[in-house]
């Protein structure tokens, strides 16, 4: 296990809501070039653990160590900005923009005020978008307003946004929920496709597609974690069956 | 630097020569000075709206207390007139000789200390200029760094206009109080009342805005522009894109706030006083209806707006003083419910599209039928 690099580690985190601890003392690692699947049903904490990585909650105690440095400490966009890009569980997209433009909004340039007042929209950026629009089956509807598109298709472009900014770590929550099967067939390849040269931290309940993609699994209930390792031992638990998968 | 003309597509283009025409030729040549000076001030208010259309219509931060930046702008250039008229020669009978009229009246003997650096017509430009941004950083940091936004935000604007209403009110002996700074007689020795020094201001009001449609254009054309309407839609995005938030908010917040200094200073020169009966709630709030009723996503509309509202309103409330506060209010709710996009948004739903029809029909009369029966097929 040991000449294997963490690009995330996990360490004894706790976060309480009045007195609730949602995340209890968790400790959890991501290994590099990895996809990493946190299973777990409803209100295990799963959604806190990526809120807890983005910075939009902040922990009571413990450490998130990524490449090397402390992310508990850092603002959201710093947090992007070390290289970790996170995508929400409903489609959270510009809809009053297009398509293109969502994803330049997204490009890792002009990022300052100033630099948003100059930023030009180059033959880089223009052939980056496209790049990514392929990968993400939206290269013919580049220029179609974000709000027309299908479920699906905005789970894409949701995706495609952090690709854009090549992040090291991608966490995706419920990237398949409300998807068709054949649009679950297709988001499956994506992830391999992309998971070449980075990490994927993914929620998601869908068990016959966690099977499809998932390296790690990790089992969260009630803020710990019921179990860890590949999908076959982890199905086979019997804490696993008893909480979650059901007998 | 930039392309001027790659600024604007050809209908825009067409758009700020209407807008251009109306106001520095139509109006100037339709109607005598006093009438053209009270469009001026109409004008004047155009700078705030302006400002709104971009911080609160793009921005989705609804201040309402721009009335305190126009305020600051408006005080600024009165209290450098003030200074100038109250020389020592014309103010001999006072028992303080060459101190504002008003400080004597109170028993000030004299100059207080923040008043003079306002006997530097350049210092007091840049104060115009700068004081605002200044004041509205501290308020935007405070903010939106601490995420503050929505009606929290508004509230808490209208408090500070409201706080700054009284304190003027209160400290008659420095600020003139409940009236204002009045009887502003030259600048730099040139009389401000005569009918040529108005249409001066006319000019210079008018320039000075088209100055500032074609920077908040500039903005709205860059990714700045796009920014802020994903900031409005998602601001949970947008930070977890990379970008911090509050920056933007602050920046928009500040532009805004020297526009409407500028706008206020324009009026000040204009009409001849200032007070803080145009600073305060009420007047804040009148401002956001203009930007409403021109529509809050149009630059242009804001112009459009303040004329129009500002004109019904000296015509409405001569003739109908009660009535005419009921009118407004229900002005304001009408459009906010039945057209939230305001004049701007009338015109490109309804008007644009009929004078397309008009043309495209023209097209069909003078070809063949071919267009038309196109048209019939695809069941237009």
């Amino acid at each position: 296990m040991q000449q294997e690099k963490y690009v995330l580690s996990i360490e004894d985190l706790t976060v309480s809501f009045d007195g609730f601890k949602a995340v209890d003392n968790l400790s959890l690692y991501v290994l590099e070039n990895n996809i990493h699947v946190i299973i777990g049903p409803n209100g295990a904490g799963k959604t806190t653990v990526l809120d807890l990585i983005c910075g939009k909650t902040k922990s009571t105690s413990g450490s998130i160590d990524f490449k090397g440095e402390e992310l508990t400490k850092l603002k959201e966009h710093q947090i992007v900005h070390r290289g970790v890009g996170r995508k929400f569980q409903n489609p959270s997209i510009y809809e009053d923009l297009s398509v293109f433009e969502n994803l330049e909004l997204s490009f890792p340039r002009g990022r300052t005020v100033w630099g948003a007042l100059t930023f030009k929209c180059d033959k880089q950026v223009t052939s980056r978008i496209e790049e990514v629009a392929d990968m993400i089956f939206l290269r013919e509807l580049l220029h179609t307003p974000a709000d027309v598109l299908s479920h699906g298709q905005k789970q894409w472009l949701e995706i495609g946004m952090l690709l854009i900014q090549d992040p090291d770590l991608l966490m995706l929550d419920e990237p398949v929920a409300g998807m068709s099967v054949s649009e679950r067939q297709k988001t499956a390849e994506l992830l391999q496709k992309i998971t070449k040269n980075r990490s994927v931290l993914v929620i998601e309940h869908d068990m016959q597609f966690v099977e499809k993609i998932a390296d790690r699994v990790t089992v969260m209930h009630q803020g710990k974690i019921l179990s860890e390792g590949s999908i076959k031992k982890v199905k086979s638990d019997p804490k696993v069956i008893e909480v979650y998968l059901g007998h | 630097m930039f392309n001027f003309y790659r600024l604007f597509s050809k209908q825009k283009q067409l758009q700020y020569v209407l807008l251009a025409v109306i106001i520095l030729i139509i109006l100037p040549l339709s109607m005598d000075i006093f009438r053209l000076n009270l469009i001026g001030k109409y004008l004047s208010f155009a700078f705030v709206a302006l400002g709104l259309v971009l911080a609160w219509g793009y921005g989705g931060i609804l201040s309402l207390g721009q009335g305190i930046f126009f305020g600051i702008g408006g005080y600024g250039m009165a209290m450098f007139l003030k200074l100038e008229a109250s020389s020592v020669e014309n103010t001999a009978i006072q028992s303080t000789p060459g101190i504002p009229d008003f400080m004597d009246w109170n028993q000030i003997t004299s100059l207080p200390w923040f008043w003079e650096p306002f006997q530097n017509l350049g210092f007091t430009i840049l104060a115009i200029l700068i004081v605002p941004a200044i004041f509205a950083y501290i308020i935007g940091v405070a903010m939106f760094k601490r995420r503050v936004g929505g009606v929290y935000f508004a509230i808490i604007t209208q408090a500070i206009a409201s706080i700054l209403t009284i304190l003027i009110i209160g400290q008659q002996g420095y600020t003139g109080g409940v009236n204002g700074i009045t009887d502003l007689r030259t600048l730099l020795g040139w009389d401000i009342r005569t009918d040529s020094a108005k249409y001066v201001f006319y000019y210079l009001n008018a320039g000075l805005l088209f100055v500032c449609l074609f920077i908040s254009a500039f903005i709205l054309k860059s990714k700045f522009g796009r920014l802020l309407v994903a900031m409005r839609e998602r601001e949970d995005r947008v930070r977890f894109s990379g970008y911090d938030v509050s920056n933007f908010k602050i920046f928009i917040f500040c532009l805004a706030a020297t526009f409407s200094a500028i706008g206020g200073a324009m009026f000040t020169l204009q009409v001849g006083f200032m007070s803080p009966s145009l600073i305060g709630v009420v007047p804040s709030i009148e401002m956001i209806i203009f930007c409403a009723v021109g529509g809050r996503l149009s630059i242009l509309g804001a112009v459009y707006g303040c004329l129009l509202v500002n004109l019904a309103k000296t015509n409405l409330s001569e003739s109908f003083p009660t009535l005419w506060l009921f009118a407004m209010g229900s002005l304001f709710i009408g459009i906010v419910m039945k057209f939230p996009e305001g004049l701007a948004g009338i015109i490109q739903q309804y008007i644009q599209p009929a004078i397309k029809r008009y043309i495209d029909n023209k097209h069909v009369k003078e070809d063949d039928k071919t267009l038309e029966q196109f048209e019939t097929e695809k069941g237009v």
